[in-house]
């Protein structure tokens, strides 16, 4: 091989970072971390201009807890749809699958006075046996999912009136409730703030704190650029603050509710699975560019399937938060619930082509409409205008967005 | 008045960070075909967007003139109001509308009260294609006809525009030969009729067949504007990349090992159409350490035949066996394939190959995610370390493997498939048209990576439509058509002439 050397080319630019002074380095550091963050500094904007309208009463203890527990059901459905969303797909069905589920649970465990356990398993397969109907139409005959869902919309709204038989079904067993309404308190005894609220608060830290570490062990290990140190710590403890004055205040209250501990658990699984598990780079994957991800031998068909039965499974627990938290299934349960899970999915970065989006993002942008609509309320602002700042919102987040992307790169 | 249609002095544009252009000075006489050559990222394709208002007057330095008066074009239409129209590689076209209309697509003929008057509008549509020698009935929809005639069409819209200066920017990138000439033809009479053209063109033959200047542009500046009959292609090449360029193609030893892959009586149907045979009894044998080409004229049925093999992605009614060192194999996904040791790189990167709004990295890895799992979690720093690796080994120029594959050139975006390929590990690798698009410099590149690929005793299966490069890279050539194999040649037998002819072989009815 004689030639192969005839044409040099300059090395690559490697990690070397070029000549900068530690100051612009910070600047642009805290400009591209803006962006990425832009989603959450949106968050405490709007938490600081209603805890300003409301006279405080936004951030005492007991409306915090209910932010979370009003709002549990919609975080629930939005971590499902922004999976799906990111695959590139829509559901418009949840609601009225939540509602179906809603009433099946109470035929099982009202009716026919089945254990609450037995009823929430029970009414979680039916969630996933219902994703798997919608999947099967959208993986493997190819009909697109704004069509098929469209169709579970109207056929699981009616099928929730078919098993209520237009009645309400209501008075569940107290077990079964406290997966809406339900707190932990005084598990190492009584007394406020709460002990146990505040330890597992502290442990959140802790184990937040050991982990973002590790991260950033990991990637200077390998070579990988990191941002400022200082930088790094004063976000760790900002967030930590932040979820100090959340326990603090649930600690005040009555404890932990279930709700969080369910969404908490969901969001460390689907982070993990969306950031680390094969099965979430592959939705990426098929989101970014579905030609080449068949091509490059990810099974898009499966992805989607299972994309659809979790979908299917989520709206199912969903329906079952929103039952026990009015203790009621009834014909109107989860209304309108597709249209804020897809806001708060799409406030939270995710992009209308698919490829991009977070499960994080997501829950921020379903608690931005959250306090949205929570801090209105408290002012008494009535439905009509609610809905107009809800709709104005979603459009300039996703003006923002695109506007963003823009500037950064055609 | 000076015989330049067109003069463009002292253009600087700078971008943020960058400098595109510098001091560019280029001119065009009245009736003038005036290529411009230059590796990607070299500022063509920006001389053309400051030249035609896409960067209005007032975002770069310099002045044009333009038919004796300068000019300040606010946008693309007040260049087109002036007769400039440039035709980009990406056609423009509506698919579902027809030819008439997209031809008269915002410049519609209207007539009573404003309205559209299909009569008018068929009817002129219908001289212009006469005019570019196209025959398809003006109203047929876009969608029905080849990308040849499709750029056809885009030369019939900007006649309508009585257009002086056509700008083409790789018009032959996606045709084939005959397609290619017939265009080239087509631009050659426009001439005569006194359009003048700029041409924007990688393929050096046919920039030497219709040009009469040539401005070769390397790093934002001028290098040097060559007359006809001073162009040749040692000469393009060395203004181009900047230095001598002794061989176009690296030598390449072939040290053959085993038979690796072998498809016997390989046969697929159109997808949509299954009376239609696209590949038809195809058998070829791949060795390790061996190049072999497939030659073939579009449509001759080589993505057809590499597809429809790897995974089945494409076809219906496929049959034919796979063996891979003896021993068959099934292909019938694509996932079955890789695990079996095959690679398909694709023709059309930017619609099959890349995830574009993905960084390096994750497109690197995007084939080979188990290799990277342990306990179910993707190590992503071990992802890193890896993409890393090949943004070296490969020299795929970027600043960092987060940089999203969408912003890379053609080149390097080859590089980042072609490693996503290499990382997966296969025997065989089958390249379709490894280099379209790509500049000469990265070109070479892939060549040598190709000859390493084979070093290293994998089997390579090159498709391309470029004779000379078949003919530079590969140790043996088998020549399709029309869906069948029509012969293989040793490369000590294959001259452009004798693999031509079996490339055209038509089968006898």
């Amino acid at each position: 091989m004689s030639n192969t050397n005839t044409i040099e080319t300059p090395a690559a630019g490697g990690n070397v970072n070029p000549p900068e002074n530690k100051f612009t380095s910070w600047i642009s550091h805290l400009l591209s971390d803006l962006g990425k963050n832009g989603i959450f500094i949106a968050l405490v904007v709007v938490v600081a201009l209603f805890t300003f309208l409301t006279d405080g009463i936004l951030l005492r203890p007991q409306n915090i807890s209910n932010l979370v527990v009003q709002n549990g059901y919609i975080l629930v459905l939005a971590i499902g749809m922004v999976m799906v969303i990111i695959a590139g797909h829509i559901d418009l069905s949840v609601g009225s699958v939540a509602a179906f589920v809603g009433a099946c649970s109470g035929v099982f465990a009202v009716t026919w006075g089945l254990p609450w356990w037995l009823s929430v398993i029970l009414s979680l397969i039916i969630g996933a046996v219902v994703g798997a109907w919608q999947g099967f139409w959208i993986a493997y005959v190819g009909i697109p999912a704004f069509i098929v869902t469209l169709a579970g919309m109207l056929i699981f709204r009616g099928l929730a009136l078919v098993v209520l038989g237009n009645t309400n079904i209501g008075s569940f067993p107290t077990e079964y409730r406290a997966l809406g309404n339900g707190f932990i308190d005084g598990v190492l005894g009584t007394g406020d703030p709460d002990v146990f609220t505040l330890l597992v608060g502290a442990l959140a830290i802790a184990a937040l704190v050991i982990q973002q570490v590790r991260t950033r062990r990991g990637r200077q290990k390998y070579g990988q650029e990191v941002e400022p140190l200082v930088w790094f710590v004063v976000k760790l403890v900002l967030i930590g603050v932040a979820i100090g004055f959340f326990t603090w205040a649930l600690a005040i209250y009555k404890g932990i509710p279930v709700t969080l501990i369910i969404l908490a658990v969901l969001v460390l699984v689907y982070g993990v699975v969306m950031n680390r598990t094969v099965f979430g780079r592959h939705i990426y994957a098929i989101g970014g560019n579905r030609h080449a991800a068949e091509l490059s031998g990810i099974k898009t068909r499966r992805v989607d399937f299972f994309l659809f039965v979790n979908m299917g499974v989520l709206a199912a627990l969903a329906g079952l938060i929103f039952t026990a938290r009015l203790n009621l299934a009834g014909p109107k349960a989860g209304d309108g619930f597709e249209l804020e899970a897809i806001s708060a999915a799409f406030i939270g970065g995710a992009a209308v082509q698919g490829g991009v989006g977070t499960i994080g993002g997501a829950i921020i942008g379903g608690l931005i409409i959250g306090v949205l609509n929570n801090g209105m309320s408290i002012m008494g602002i009535g439905i009509e205008w609610q809905s107009v700042v809800k709709g104005l919102v979603l459009l300039l987040a996703v003006a923002f967005d695109v506007f963003n992307r823009r500037r950064s790169g055609n | 008045m000076t015989t330049n249609i067109l003069e463009m002095r002292g253009i600087t544009k700078t971008f943020p960070g960058v400098k595109a252009l510098s001091n560019v000075t280029f001119t065009v006489e009245r009736g003038e075909i005036h290529a411009i050559c230059g590796e990607n990222g070299a500022g063509k394709s920006t001389l053309m967007k400051v030249l035609s208002g896409v960067y209005p007057h007032g975002t770069y330095e310099g002045d044009i003139v333009y038919v004796g008066d300068e000019v300040q074009f606010k946008n693309l239409s007040d260049s087109e109001a002036k007769g400039i129209v440039i035709i980009h590689q990406e056609l423009a076209l509506s698919p579902y509308m027809s030819i008439a209309e997209n031809i008269f697509l915002n410049n519609e003929r209207k007539g009573f009260g404003g309205l559209i008057d299909w009569n008018v509008t068929n009817f002129e549509a219908g001289k212009l294609l006469a005019r570019v020698g196209l025959k398809e009935n003006p109203t047929t929809t876009i969608n029905q006809i080849g990308v040849g005639k499709q750029q056809l069409v885009e030369i019939a819209k900007a006649l309508s525009k009585e257009v002086k200066l056509l700008i083409l920017d790789e018009p032959t990138a996606a045709l084939n030969d005959e397609d290619s000439d017939h265009l080239l033809d087509l631009i050659l009479s426009l001439r005569e009729e006194g359009i003048s053209s700029v041409i924007i063109s990688h393929k050096l033959n046919e920039i030497k067949k219709v040009a009469d200047r040539v401005t070769v542009i390397r790093d934002g500046k001028t290098i040097e504007t060559i007359a006809k009959a001073d162009v040749t292609e040692d000469r393009i090449i060395k203004d181009m990349v900047g230095r001598d360029l002794e061989h176009r193609y690296p030598d390449h030893e072939p040290n053959l090992g085993e038979e690796l892959l072998r498809i016997e009586n390989w046969t697929a149907h159109h997808p949509q159409d299954p009376s239609r045979v696209m590949v038809d009894d195809v058998s070829i044998d791949v060795r390790a350490g061996e190049i072999v080409g497939i030659a073939g004229l579009m449509g001759a049925g080589r993505t057809e035949f590499a597809m429809s093999v790897f995974g089945r992605s494409y076809g219906s009614r496929i049959s034919g066996k796979v063996f891979m060192r003896g021993k068959e194999i099934k292909t019938r996904t694509v996932a079955e394939a890789i695990e079996n040791g095959l690679a398909y790189a694709t023709e059309d990167r930017k619609t099959y190959g890349l995830n574009l709004i993905e960084d390096i990295k994750r497109n690197i890895s995007m084939a080979s995610l188990d290799k990277l799992e342990k306990g179910g979690l993707v190590n992503d720093n071990e992802e890193f370390k890896v993409a890393n690796e090949y943004r070296k080994s490969m020299n795929i120029k970027a600043p960092s493997v987060l940089v999203k594959t969408g912003k890379l050139s053609g080149g390097n975006q080859q590089k980042v498939v072609l490693s996503k390929w290499i990382y997966a590990d296969p025997d065989v690798l089958i390249l379709d048209e490894p280099t379209r698009g790509i500049d000469v410099g990265a070109k070479y590149e892939i060549y040598t990576i190709i000859n390493k690929l084979a070093a290293s005793g994998k089997g390579i299966i090159v498709i391309s439509s470029e004779l000379p490069e078949i003919l530079g890279i590969c140790d043996r050539v088998y020549a399709l058509s029309e869906g069948r194999i029509t012969g293989q040649l040793p490369i000590e037998d294959a001259t452009p002439e004798s693999v031509l002819k079996l490339m055209t072989m038509e089968k006898p009815r």
